[in-house]
């Protein structure tokens, strides 16, 4: 079976996205890099996941295809902006690597993490979410579709479960 | 220096000729009512909200027509708002885009508080922080920046918007005035599928 990552990659590829935005982020470096490295995708760095939305308005109304990639905690920095989607009602994907669910190790991770399903679903946002590797493949198509066939804002979840728990190897006393 | 351009002659003026190989967004509030003012066209963006949205919605616009002109028009609060985005405009130079400041120096929609470009220790009111935006735009990488204030600059100003090799970065200082509402459609989804349809015949 492959790795998901690289499922993910494959989808995006086959759905002919050609902008990608991401901040640093550890659970989606490897498809960052891949897309770094594609001949037909431009990655966009962002300082902040805010400026993932209009990005891909206007990508949209150039007529291209975009992926914001962003970890829960920065669901919370779109959330404004994440109004355009219904305000212009362009096709919209997102893929959330989470953090703050059960096992979480840092404590600050929780808030967003929390609230990241509620928040986006209050902004109209389609929320899916996978937890096994083998599922990952078909849940971003299906999510590609909803978005670029189906005219939908939508938001995988990559849940803590799949992508691991982050361990800095200590014990608290 | 109190500024003495007006921003409604200047729009039109930087949007005369529009023709379809010019894409143009505006920001919310005065310059969305400039832009219309010059002429309300398909292929105009006028936004009516997302504040600190304009200026990145113009950059992905620019990067997926690479043949085409995009002007951003905006207000200097709009951009503040969202300001490391020029960082990354920066980190992408597009050839194809320009961005226009129109710097009043106050919150015009919400009653002209003072906004952070306005100077420091300017009385209790009107007091900003002096933030240089074409400064800014340049410390986060854009080469090509300028600040414009005279009448005599004007037309060179108009040539950089709409000719220069991008990205191009200018601040227009313009004078505080209250001007009459001028308004395209609102509907978000009506102006995106016009757009679309002007530019790719499919909305």
């Amino acid at each position: 079976m492959n790795d998901w990552r690289d499922d993910i990659f494959q989808v995006l590829q086959d759905h002919e996205i050609k902008q990608v935005y991401h901040v640093p982020d550890a659970g989606h470096s490897k498809v960052i890099e891949m897309c770094q490295k594609s001949n037909s995708m431009r990655t966009l760095a962002l300082t902040t996941e805010e400026e993932g939305v209009p990005l891909a308005a206007g990508a949209w109304l150039g007529g291209q295809r975009s992926v914001l990639l962003m970890q829960s905690s920065g669901v919370g920095n779109t959330i404004n902006l994440m109004g355009l989607t219904k305000t212009l009602r362009f096709p919209f994907l997102t893929l959330i690597t989470m953090r703050g669910e059960p096992g979480e190790f840092n404590s600050w991770q929780y808030p967003m993490g929390q609230g990241t399903p509620k928040v986006l679903e209050a902004m109209g946002v389609l929320v899916m979410s996978v937890d096994k590797a083998e599922d990952v493949k078909q849940t971003v198509d299906h999510a590609a579709r909803s978005a670029f066939n189906g005219g939908q804002a939508v938001a995988v979840l990559l849940r803590q479960k799949l992508i691991g728990i982050k361990d800095f190897g200590k014990k608290r006393a | 220096m109190t500024a003495t351009l007006q921003r409604r002659p200047l729009v039109k003026k930087i949007l005369e000729g529009a023709d379809d190989n010019l894409l143009v967004l505006g920001g919310l509030g005065s310059s969305n009512w400039d832009i219309t003012n010059a002429g309300d066209r398909p292929l105009n963006m006028p936004l009516w909200g997302a504040m600190g949205g304009t200026v990145p919605m113009g950059l992905g616009l620019a990067l997926a027509q690479p043949t085409k002109r995009v002007l951003v028009i905006t207000g200097d609060a709009d951009l503040m708002m969202v300001v490391s985005t020029l960082a990354t405009v920066a980190a992408q130079q597009p050839d194809n885009l320009a961005i226009c400041v129109l710097d009043n120096e106050k919150f015009g929609e919400t009653g002209n508080q003072a906004s952070h470009s306005s100077p420091r220790n300017n009385g209790p009111t009107d007091s900003g922080s002096g933030a240089d935006l074409a400064m800014i735009a340049r410390g986060c990488g854009i080469a090509d920046t300028g600040t414009v204030r005279e009448e005599s600059e004007v037309a060179q100003l108009v040539k950089d918007l709409r000719t220069k090799k991008g990205p191009v970065f200018r601040l227009v200082k313009v004078m505080v005035e209250k001007l009459e509402f001028v308004m395209p459609p609102q509907d978000g989804a009506h102006l995106k599928d016009r757009f679309r349809q002007a530019l790719l015949g499919r909305p």
